[in-house]
């Protein structure tokens, strides 16, 4: 599977880093060669084999339905570059 | 009936698929000890965790995950004892995280089935495809500032259930009345307090057009609708709309719209180049949540009787009308109500009472059943009175309205008010003998064949007493006299 | 003040207990060697004031016969984990002055055991690099010269907490391993350093890079020093799901166990293209001591070994691409305003973040998307899945795995490279372990033909680090490893 330069631009945009277009090329570059490698992987005969997601072994652990958080404004607007009335503020989003 | 819609070309089959969202009642949210409450100044009900700081990490709440279970249990789906939390990863200003964590392949409850009770009285089942449970989101503001937004994660966080139905419908009205008896099992169940306007109960609605035998046609979706007229709307909207441009030779496009309740129109959301891809893949800081089957178990022995097994009981064995049964049915207290009410007595003349009578009071004071002063207990004295023969049903309807006003049982109004039905013969006759006595020239009429009169005649009686003469013993003394 | 700085943090607690020296003067001390090392950048931030502040009330309760496990001991933290009231940056440009009002709970464990903080430690940005040179804060040099002055890395991701314990400008480091961060340093800089099994240690208030694969570890002079530092460290935190709820093993009685009758596995497929032939021997030589000790060598195999790096440059990038997705200018750190949200977004991230960490996001957003989660990402699960297997099979058999640390030592900083696959060959040996979640230590073992350091590796039976500490503790006496580097503080310059 290789990588081009309009797929760099699709996943710069899904991911939200602007990658100018003089940098496309030499990135799509960079990334072919790290996949290139990666797909050794295809060496491996995994049939019947189950992806191994969590290597703890055990159940997820459940709290209790009380409320122990919240009401700490201050510190969740601390580091905040904007704020307006207890709101975050970013640019306008066009729906 | 038929559902279909009929084109200038032919007619055409509406499918329907709804995903519903429903916010789940619990004191914290789903993976944060934040509060879930509606209601608070912006960001209060926020923890570090809601607002994705660098370091934090979720813990889910063991009640959201009960209250899911609870949930399938009541739509009798298949409870899932091993699922799998998912990131569903796109960027938004609401979503601090920059994913949502939703459940994807693995969900907690699997397939379903919710029956839905129709407006001739007829119900149908609708399959359900899953549910599962996920991260709410948090609140944008686009209008207080000329090119600014405001975000308010107080949301952010809350447990939502997804509740996927098959596209088993085929009109709006299916559609409506599946959210309505969604709603209503969500409330028995306290799983979900169903308050449309609030947003904890929200629907996007999948509508396609096919000409009938047809496979699927393409579908769109309408996200967001927040009460049964606006899904109602959006429906027959997009169902025109969608049969106007494939009438007119062209293609539906599948893309998402969102409604305008000012115009009761949808309109594309304007969507950017490329679809959302959201690279969905199990979020490695959770683990496969485990339920043990007896926790279900003792989950599902719990439940409170739940509306569609008490409408059967109301049909089946007290002979109640299926209408009156969904009345009956649709809030959990109006059925604990109907069951202490009629308890020992004539059931049928008790829903009557409840769904003509006491319903109208409520909906003209504004008041609610819980407010109400005529307790079950003091309708069902009421029911017994007109059972017994003590007052006629006319009158009753008289000492209703005392009832409703002033909280006393019947009989204590009965009795104040000296409403007590004469069923005396002897009196009743006394007074027919005085109406014939001073009308002859209407018996004249009567017996000559004008058989009208013979409602002057009771009418006549009823004024003379009061309205408390038993009417059957009239009719039946008035016919005897009069025929002879 | 040099002789402060030779005492050993075992050695140290047992002076302050006893009153021969004062947490002050410890504190001072190493503020000092700081300083006077701070051309190799360790250090991205001192906490001076507060490090004393801190070492003034560890001397009010050492005065009455009380104090935690480190007690007045100071202590350096990676500035990946978030500690209150300080900048805490991953040492990326995107978090560059976000100062959180929390603390991560390996931080609190460490303070509320007496733990002194000197200052924050550099690092890779966002862990993400094994030379600690993709830091927005410019590159450690490693305090070890290399031929002819050359400056030196001193591997990574954790590489300021490794080069200030072997330059001792920290007497004890924190520091994080996703594919051998903790480990791959230690080896470089002649220091010990341990990956405890997944889940020992919380990861709560750590700047996440691979949630599956992050665990936070303990750096230090010697094996004693490293049971110390693990001991505050560890333990089940209830606000990350993914903590292990195991009490830890008797690390102080482990370290006098020996390895008399403990079965060794030595792995065939851990000889690698271009090792230098100094770390053959050096692996031989350690084989030699257990041996002598009494452990039995066996030779194993794991077959799945070289699919380890693969597998892990899908997975650690996949998890990393959606963990960085919350660095967007909204809530804290760096905004480049823009008039749309979108390109705020874009602009914001592309300035925040670095060449490597940006080169890994893409990678970890391409493996998910649609089209390539099966070929790609669910493939890594499957083949983790063999090499977990791998591992599980030969723990039948063996108690622990001797392997190398690392390939070669120490290398030139500023090495130029092809591709950036050159450098992900740096955690061969390292990443096995986290791909299974097992606890994987480094021990400095000898010198290289140049005089650098080389260490080898131990890996254990998940929660069974007791047995790491035994075997650590053999090669540690065995192999007698006394050098120090040229830069460290109080040493020739």
């Amino acid at each position: 599977m290789s990588v081009d330069k309009t797929t760099v631009a699709k996943i710069a945009r899904l991911a939200r880093i602007h990658v100018p277009e003089e940098r496309q090329e030499s990135i799509a570059e960079e990334l072919n060669g790290i996949l290139s490698w990666v797909d050794e992987l295809n060496e491996v005969n995994t049939d019947n084999v189950e992806p191994l997601a969590n290597v703890t072994g055990h159940g997820l652990p459940m709290r209790e339905d009380v409320v122990t958080d919240g009401n700490r404004i201050d510190e969740v607007l601390a580091n905040v570059p904007e704020t307006a009335g207890g709101f975050f503020v970013v640019p306008k989003v066009v729906e | 009936m038929s559902n279909l819609v009929s084109g200038a070309t032919g007619d055409w089959e509406v499918v329907i698929g709804l995903e519903v969202h429903a916010q789940v009642t619990s004191k914290a949210k789903l993976f944060s000890g934040a509060s879930a409450t509606f209601g608070a100044d912006p960001n209060q009900n926020v923890a570090l965790v809601d607002a994705a700081l660098p370091g934090m990490l979720p813990v889910i709440n063991q009640e959201c995950v009960r209250q899911a279970v609870r949930t399938g249990l009541g739509l009798k789906a298949k409870i899932n004892l091993q699922s799998v939390f998912d990131r569903k990863n796109y960027f938004y200003a609401d979503l601090p995280q920059g994913y949502q964590i939703s459940q994807f392949k693995h969900p907690i409850v699997g397939e379903g089935v919710l029956r839905i009770d129709l407006a001739d009285g007829s119900s149908r089942d609708i399959g359900i495809e899953r549910l599962h449970l996920e991260q709410d989101a948090g609140k944008s503001m686009h209008d207080q500032h000329p090119s600014k937004s405001y975000i308010d994660l107080n949301r952010t966080g809350v447990a939502l259930m997804e509740i996927v139905s098959r596209p088993d419908m085929r009109s709006s009205a299916e559609a409506a009345a599946y959210v309505r008896k969604l709603r209503s099992i969500l409330r028995y169940l306290g799983t979900c307090d169903g308050n449309m306007e609030e947003g904890s109960l929200r629907a996007d609605v999948n509508v396609s057009v096919r000409r009938p035998g047809e496979d699927f046609g393409t579908r769109t979706e309408t996200k967001n609708l927040n009460s049964l007229r606006f899904i109602q709307q959006a429906i027959d909207y997009e169902v025109a709309r969608q049969i106007e441009i494939l009438e007119d030779g062209g293609e539906i496009d599948q893309e998402t719209r969102l409604f305008d309740t000012s115009t009761g129109t949808t309109r594309t959301m304007r969507s950017k180049e490329d679809a959302h891809d959201y690279r969905y893949f199990p979020d490695p800081d959770l683990l496969p949540l485990v339920i043990a089957q007896d926790e279900v178990d003792a989950l599902a022995a719990a439940l409170p009787e739940l509306p569609d097994d008490i409408k059967d009981r109301l049909t089946g064995e007290y002979g109640l009308s299926p209408y009156d049964a969904a009345v009956i049915t649709e809030e959990r207290e109006t059925a604990l109500y109907y069951e202490q009410a009629s308890k020992g007595r004539d059931r049928k003349l008790v829903a009557n009472w409840m769904t003509v009578e006491l319903f109208g009071a409520l909906n003209k004071s504004g008041q609610t059943l819980a407010d109400c002063k005529v307790t079950p207990e003091r309708l069902g004295g009421l029911v017994d009175l007109i059972s017994d023969g003590t007052i006629s049903g006319r009158i009753a309807k008289d000492v209703f309205a005392d009832m409703f006003d002033s909280g006393k049982d019947a009989a204590a109004v009965v009795e104040e008010k000296g409403l007590k039905q004469v069923s005396d013969s002897g009196a009743i006759e006394a007074m027919i003998d005085g109406v014939i006595a001073a009308n002859e020239d209407k018996v004249a009429e009567y017996r000559g064949g004008k058989d009208k009169l013979f409602g002057f005649f009771v009418g006549q009686v009823m004024k003379q007493s009061g309205g408390q003469a038993n009417p059957g013993m009239v009719n039946e003394i008035l016919r005897r006299k009069l025929d002879g | 003040m040099t002789d402060l700085l030779e005492l050993g943090a075992v050695e140290a607690r047992a002076a302050l207990a006893a009153r021969d020296v004062s947490a002050v003067e410890l504190a001072s001390a190493y503020i000092a060697a700081a300083e006077e090392t701070a051309s190799q950048n360790h250090y991205v931030a001192m906490t001076a004031d507060r490090a004393l502040e801190m070492a003034a009330q560890s001397d009010e309760r050492l005065a009455k016969g009380e104090g935690g496990l480190i007690e007045g001991l100071p202590v350096g933290v990676k500035d990946l984990f978030c500690t209150a009231g300080y900048a805490s940056t991953a040492c990326s440009h995107i978090l560059d002055g976000f100062t959180p009002t929390y603390e991560s709970t390996v931080t609190a464990n460490l303070w509320r055991e007496g733990g002194v903080m000197i200052g924050k430690l550099n690092c890779d940005e966002f862990a993400m690099g094994s030379a600690n040179e993709t830091s927005h804060f410019g590159p450690v040099i490693n305090p070890w010269r290399g031929k002819d002055g050359v400056d030196l890395v001193p591997g990574g991701s954790s590489g300021g907490s490794a080069a200030a314990v072997a330059a001792r400008s920290a007497l004890l480091a924190t520091g994080t391993d996703t594919g051998g961060s903790i480990r791959q340093p230690a080896a470089f800089c002649g220091v010990v350093g341990l990956k405890p099994t997944y889940g020992r240690c919380s990861r709560y208030g750590i700047v996440a890079f691979a949630s599956s694969l992050d665990q936070a570890g303990p750096f230090s002079r010697n094996v004693a020093d490293n049971a110390l530092m693990m001991q505050a460290m560890a333990g089940y935190d209830e606000k990350d799901s993914t903590s292990a709820n195991v009490p830890l093993q008797d690390l102080t009685k482990a370290l006098g166990q020996g390895v008399k009758g403990m079965k060794i596995g030595i792995p065939s497929e851990y000889v690698m293209d271009g090792m230098d032939p100094d770390v053959v021997t050096l692996w031989q030589q350690g084989q030699d001591w257990l041996k002598a000790a009494g452990a039995e060598l066996v030779e194993i195999s794991l077959p799945h070994t070289k699919y380890a790096l693969p597998a892990y440059y899908i997975i650690a990038p996949a998890e990393a691409s959606s963990n960085l997705a919350r660095y967007d200018g909204v809530r804290y750190g760096l905004r480049v305003e823009a008039d749309s949200l979108d390109e705020m977004y874009a602009k914001t991230r592309a300035a925040g973040f670095g060449e490597e960490v940006q080169r890994r996001i893409m990678i970890g957003t391409y493996v998910l998307s649609a089209g390539y989660y099966d070929a790609y990402y669910l493939k890594a699960q499957r083949v983790r899945r063999l090499i977990r297997d791998d591992f599980d099979t030969v723990f039948q058999t063996v108690d622990a795995i001797l392997t190398p640390a690392t390939p070669t030592a120490a290398f030139a900083v500023g090495r130029k490279v092809d591709d950036p696959v050159t450098n992900f060959l740096n955690d061969v040996f390292t990443v096995p372990a986290n791909l299974a979640g097992l606890p994987g230590m480094v021990v400095p073992a000898g010198l290289n033909g140049d005089g650098l350091p080389l260490g080898l590796q131990l890996l254990g039976r998940p929660f069974d680090e007791a047995t790491l500490y035994a075997a650590g503790q053999v090669i540690e006496d065995s192999a007698g490893f006394t050098a120090t580097p040229a830069g460290r503080a109080g040493g020739q310059s």
